[in-house]
């Protein structure tokens, strides 16, 4: 693998590490497994990329499409408490609902970005090269975007949520609503996902409705990979395995993009079934260990 | 005063395997009152701390609170008046938390959580000193997860947790059942303590005739759905297990003979032990040999035998 190469897939890692953030206050932190961000995420880029085409300061594009994406992860939680939906399935009802509203919101089913203002701007005047900027910038979005989430979880309200998915009976027979604390807890992790897809609009300079498809199977592999591979004691260092397992995930699709054997040279393709084969790896290792020992 | 008045809870109504769990059920507490209720399996025990609880909704009847009707009021709403202590010690504690975490989370029973820090320094002192108190070594593990502590640790955790805030009433649902006998005697032990420091009204259900006698001012024998029997203060204190016991028998024996009669009279496959197989068991006909079935709010109604 070349610089570039690296570089390039540690840009990636960390842009999407901010989906895998949210992605791991659903199923980890909330324990409520949300397919939903397959759908918030090119939601959040038709939000930025449709905004910048209106003229609207792209910044404000990008708050736009978190707080569409709070709304998605919203719906999601309505269904599922209101309802009586089962979490999964109104996460998955959610999702196909969102494909068709964002081809609503481009008025087609992608839209580029080209030759409009993006909140990367600044970035081609810092005097450095772009492919070393880029990353650099992305790596301080997902810090902060961590960061946030850490110091949310030690609020008196994020150790409630922390609780909600521990032990629900508990934290409700201690006066917390835990349906509200659902809605809260779906909805950032869902107004991440859509803050990383309007990012990833402005750093490709597109959004389409197909760039959502397998966001939770990669958020998922950036979780456990991380968790298995940096270990998660605490919520802060888990936060961190996150962004880290993002890293990695991405490294490993560069690595295995640039694998040629003989005839046989991966394709992008290939990458589903490639990230598929990770997760279970990652998930069954601790127990294929444990029977090991035995 | 805690009012809680004609409750009724079934399950699976309407179809064969309904069961009558709470027949309108009356139970008034005084304040500081420390009640232990004993009861066969199915008596309804478990029902009446859930519905009170606001866990499971009940079908009819009223909860008030000082004179507030809190029956409409969603069980995280009720738990800003009420403390609880389930049977299970992994149920009342986060096993993620750490001993700190799950003190505050305990503390900010029924306020409104903002974005605060979740545990302040200040509050740490208050968790060391209550802690302290148990005699566990507690307080030196502020910062262990929940998770690493043994059962009865934990229990003693879930009853610090649930009268750190002194609750307007505590729910104690056999609490000590699944511990070991020492550790169950230092969790009563605890339970006394704290109930008649803080004046804490109390509700305990309990399997141990012996606990029911000893801990509290009343006592109330719940038998399929109504309050058998109530008995309070000096009569209480004089109470053997004997006595309780002879009550089951005769409870059982009389049930079962007009069980028998009512099916024998009617032409319905009676499932169960309905009374009469409808909604609503004639209460006249619980009335022959007992006491006025039901409503017990008042110690005068107690009737020795």
């Amino acid at each position: 693998m070349t610089l570039a190469a690296i570089l390039a897939a540690l840009e990636q890692g960390c842009l999407y590490g901010i989906m895998a953030l949210g992605v791991y206050l659903t199923f980890r932190v909330l324990n409520f497994p949300d397919l939903t961000v397959d759908g918030s995420l090119p939601l959040g880029a038709a939000v930025a990329a449709t905004a910048i085409a209106a003229g609207i300061p792209p910044h404000l594009a990008t708050l736009g499409a978190a707080v569409a994406g709070f709304a998605a992860g919203a719906t999601t939680a309505l269904l599922a408490t209101r309802l009586n939906i089962l979490g999964l399935l109104a996460s998955i009802l959610t999702m196909i609902a969102l494909y068709s509203i964002t081809i609503r919101i481009m008025g087609a089913p992608n839209r580029t970005l080209l030759g409009l203002p993006t909140v990367f701007d600044p970035l081609s005047s810092l005097g450095i090269p772009l492919y070393q900027a880029s990353p650099l910038a992305m790596a301080a979005v997902v810090a902060l975007v961590a960061a946030g989430l850490i110091w949310f979880l030690h609020t008196a309200y994020g150790q409630a949520m922390l609780a909600t998915g521990d032990n629900p009976a508990m934290i409700r027979a201690l006066g917390v609503n835990t349906d509200q604390v659902l809605l809260v807890g779906v909805g950032l992790s869902n107004a991440l996902a859509a803050l990383c897809g309007a990012l990833v609009a402005q750093n490709q300079g597109s959004a389409d409705v197909t760039m959502g498809v397998g966001t939770i199977v990669a958020g998922l592999a950036s979780v456990i990979v991380g968790e298995t591979i940096f270990g998660a004691p605490t919520v802060a260092r888990a936060c961190l395995a996150v962004v880290g397992g993002s890293i990695l995930y991405r490294m490993a699709i560069a690595l295995a993009l640039s694998v040629r054997l003989g005839p046989l040279a991966v394709s992008p393709s290939d990458l589903n079934l490639i990230t598929a084969v990770v997760v279970i790896l990652a998930m069954a290792s601790p127990h294929l260990a444990r029977r090991q020992r035995r | 005063m805690i009012e809680i008045l004609g409750i009724h809870k079934w399950f699976h109504r309407g179809t064969p395997q309904e069961v009558h769990a709470l027949q309108g059920l009356d139970l008034v507490l005084e304040p500081g009152d420390f009640v232990t209720i004993i009861g066969s399996n199915g008596a309804g025990k478990s029902t009446l701390l859930s519905c009170i609880a606001g866990t499971i909704a009940e079908d009819a009847g009223t909860i008030r609170f000082h004179g507030t009707d809190v029956t409409s009021w969603p069980e995280w709403r009720r738990a800003r008046l009420i403390g609880r202590v389930f049977q299970d010690p992994l149920r009342g504690t986060c096993a993620g938390g750490t001993v700190a975490q799950n003190l505050a989370l305990a503390l900010r029973r029924g306020e409104r959580r903002g974005l605060g820090p979740g545990v302040r320094r200040a509050e740490r002192e208050l968790f060391r000193e209550r802690l302290a108190a148990l005699g566990l070594g507690l307080e030196h593990r502020l910062h262990d997860r929940v998770g690493l502590l043994s059962g009865g640790q934990r229990q003693a955790l879930t009853m610090v947790m649930a009268t750190l805030r002194t609750p307007d009433l505590l729910l104690l649902d056999e609490h000590t059942a699944a511990l070991d006998p020492k550790t169950a005697a230092q969790i009563l032990e605890l339970t006394e303590r704290t109930v008649f420091s803080q004046k804490i009204t109390t509700l305990m259900v309990t399997h141990n005739l012996a606990h029911a006698i000893a801990l509290g001012n009343r006592l109330v024998m719940m038998h399929r759905g109504r309050i058998l029997f109530d008995s309070y203060g000096p009569d209480k204190a004089r109470l053997r297990v004997g006595d309780l016991l002879q009550r089951f028998h005769e409870a059982d024996a009389v049930l079962n003979d007009r069980m028998l009669l009512t099916e024998a009279s009617s032409p319905s496959t009676g499932e169960g032990y309905r009374p009469a197989g409808h909604g609503c068991p004639p209460a006249t006909n619980h009335r022959e040999g007992h006491g006025p079935a039901g409503s017990c709010g008042h110690p005068s109604q107690e009737k020795n035998p």
